[in-house]
């Protein structure tokens, strides 16, 4: 029943027979999954199934953590990202993140934006610099929130505009792809409520992949849903399709809230 | 009466040893407080006489003859009453001013220490001719008190009313200076090496069970290491700030890791994994983001390392630092003093006058420390950024 999703759209990620070991710990195991591009893709399941674990297999951010071992690959726009002449900066330049707590730097809010850009020579000081704060800032709908106070520090903002400052940072450096790891879990129903526009509009430019535990949010937002249980795929399918008619005993278990 | 439900027998002696336990700790607390009351006001109470000196009002002849001889440009009876070293600086006065060739003028003179004392009501060591011409000075009004100036404007002197604070305060800055310029640099990136790029092995592990051991060493150990590394070995000039800066650094670096491993540690991963996130290096993260929250912390730690090396005696005398320095250094590499040796020092001499000079070195000294334990509050204060 894997990857039975019949993609209308072309394949932006495709990632065939990943693994991942923390230690003894096999904690995803041999996922085959075809992620389409401009879609919203999201990742649910039990707590502990792995669904973190795989995200951040997507943008190489587990090389950072002792003792990994991963094997398997993760073709982005046809190139294996764990090739050996491919640098994990550079997947990450290009696959941007946004964690559940928002961590915007201890900067102001002007600099959260151009840090980066500056330093991947995107940009430069100044006009540039200028604009692209404000291009940022306005897809991620809190300029007219911030606009008179661009110079305070980031982290003097709520938790819902600290997450978007985050995906307006992420934006900023103008990657293909953004995950998400439950990017609201931290936050208030009218914050959640603006994330989750906010991902529907930015769908139209870039690939979103998404863990969340709210079954509501994937079924609002999401257009793939893919079911995750002790780091196996169980099921990977259109959202309305799994929430609606789910193959499989354990999908059915999960979104009836029969555990997790 | 006693078996309403809230009841419980076990509840008073609970109360009552709590209520000791409270005892006890207030008493430790007064305890401590008075002690360091008591230290302070007696240090307090012996420096302060070294504030002031004693002047006396006395004809001073300069010519040919008593700039050969300086003890005839006084009046014999004055003898014993006039600082020697006042007297040999009149060639020097002359020097500056030619003019007072030949002429014999009515002076303040600086008084010797045994008249000082006596002056002071201390202990003295005064013939009696000597103290009834000091009383007719007093009678003429041609004695007084001043503020010592010389006590904070000069360098040690054999001689107790000459000597002064100053070139072992200026030796102690160029020293710690050194120190700061070599352990702040070298233990910030130790720290950040172990804490930000190092994987956990076992070579790094035994490293840091070793740092951590360094800062247990005694002192005198690392005077031993200095010796033998920088003046035997190396051939740096012996008593200088440079070798017992180089030898303090030893010292610092342990507390500048230890603190500054903990004010990396400290800083949020979840920076970290932004950085990361936006396909930043290792190196800009640390640089931008996680060292500018660090730095209160590490300034701390580094200006409380500082205030333990300026204290720090027993390495330095066996580099030699506890030479007899009556002029302030002005280089790195010239001998030098530093404040508590110069204290050792004063506290070894026979002279009563040295007594009041101790404390009102340890006076200095302490002043110095709140003044960086200030600081530290300060820095940690104005560079505090929330995250
Ligand atoms: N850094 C790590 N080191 C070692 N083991 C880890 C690490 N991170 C996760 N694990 C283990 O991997 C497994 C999957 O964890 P993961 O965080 O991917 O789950 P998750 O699905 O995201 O859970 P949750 O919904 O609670 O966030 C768990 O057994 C966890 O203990
Ligand atoms: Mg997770």
């Amino acid at each position: 029943m894997k990857s039975s999703a019949r993609q209308t759209t072309p394949v932006k990620i495709k990632i065939a027979g990943l693994n991942l070991w923390y230690g003894d710990n096999h904690a995803v195991k041999g996922i085959d999954m075809a992620i389409p591009a401009n879609r919203i893709t999201a990742l649910i399941g039990p707590s502990g199934c792995g669904k973190s674990s795989f995200l951040r297999c997507i943008n190489r951010m587990n090389d950072l953590i002792d003792h990994v071992r991963i094997d398997g690959q993760v073709i982005v726009d046809g190139k294996n990202i764990y090739d050996n002449d491919v640098d994990e900066i550079a997947v990450r330049k290009r696959i941007g993140m946004v964690f559940q707590q928002p961590n915007p730097f201890p900067k102001s809010i002007y600099e959260n934006i151009t840090y980066a850009p500056l330093k991947h020579g995107q940009v430069r000081k100044g006009r540039e610099s200028d604009a692209l704060v404000e291009a940022s800032l306005s897809s991620a709908g809190l300029w007219n929130e911030v606009k008179d106070k661009l110079h305070s520090p980031g982290t003097s903002l709520s938790g819902g505009q600290q997450q978007r400052l985050c995906i307006a940072r992420a934006i900023a450096v103008s990657p293909d792809i953004i995950l998400m790891d439950e990017p609201s879990s931290a936050l208030d129903p009218i914050s959640t409520e603006k994330i989750e526009s906010l991902m529907l509009e930015l769908r139209e430019n870039y690939t979103i992949v998404i863990v969340t535990h709210n079954m509501q949010q994937a079924h609002r937002t999401a257009d793939y849903t893919a079911y995750f249980h002790l780091g196996e795929l169980v099921e990977y399918d259109e959202t309305k399709k799994l929430f609606m008619n789910p193959g499989q005993q354990l999908t059915e278990d999960y979104i009836t809230g029969r555990f997790g | 009466m006693n078996n309403h439900p809230f009841h419980d027998p076990g509840l008073k002696a609970r109360h009552r040893s709590a209520r000791l336990f409270k005892w006890y700790a207030t008493a430790s607390i007064a305890l401590t407080l008075a002690f360091l009351c008591f230290f302070l006001f007696d240090m307090g109470r012996t420096a302060f006489p070294a504030l002031w000196q004693t002047y006396v009002k006395v004809d001073v002849s300069y010519s040919e003859k008593t700039l050969r001889l300086t003890s005839k440009a006084i009046d014999r009876k004055y003898r014993k009453i006039v600082s020697r070293a006042w007297l040999r600086n009149i060639r020097r006065q002359v020097e500056v001013k030619p003019e007072l060739m030949g002429h014999t003028l009515s002076q303040w003179v600086l008084a010797d220490d045994q008249v000082d004392q006596y002056m002071k009501g201390h202990h003295y060591n005064l013939k009696v001719k000597q103290i009834a011409v000091v009383e007719a000075l007093k009678v003429e009004g041609a004695i007084e008190m001043r503020w010592n100036n010389i006590f904070f404007a000069r360098g040690d002197s054999k001689l107790p009313e000459n000597a002064g604070l100053l070139s072992a305060l200026i030796g102690s800055l160029l020293t710690l200076g050194v120190t700061m310029l070599v352990a702040f640099p070298l233990g910030v990136m130790t720290a950040v090496y172990l804490e930000e790029f190092a994987r956990d092995n076992t070579l790094t592990r035994f490293i840091e069970v070793n740092i951590n051991n360094l800062a247990a060493i005694p002192s005198i150990l690392f005077g031993l290491l200095g010796l033998a590394v920088f003046i035997n070995l190396f051939g740096l000039p012996r008593s200088s700030p440079l070798v017992g800066g180089l030898t303090l650094a030893l010292m610092t670096l342990p507390i500048i890791i230890v603190s500054a491993r903990a004010a990396l540690r400290s800083v949020p991963d979840s920076i970290r994994q932004a950085g990361y996130g936006l396909g930043l290096t290792r190196v800009q993260i640390v640089q931008d983001h996680v060292l500018p929250l660090a730095m209160p912390g590490i300034l701390t730690g580094s200006v409380i390392g500082v205030a333990q090396a300026m204290g720090e005696t027993a390495p330095l005398i066996i580099i030699g630092m506890i030479a007899f320095i009556p002029d302030s250094p002005t280089s790195i590499v010239e001998a030098a003093t530093v404040l508590p040796a110069q204290i050792f020092t004063w506290a070894g001499l026979p002279e009563r006058a040295y007594v009041e000079k101790t404390a009102a070195g340890i006076v200095v000294i302490l002043l110095i420390l709140f003044l960086l334990n200030t600081i530290a509050v300060y820095l940690r204060k104005k560079y505090e950024i929330k995250c």
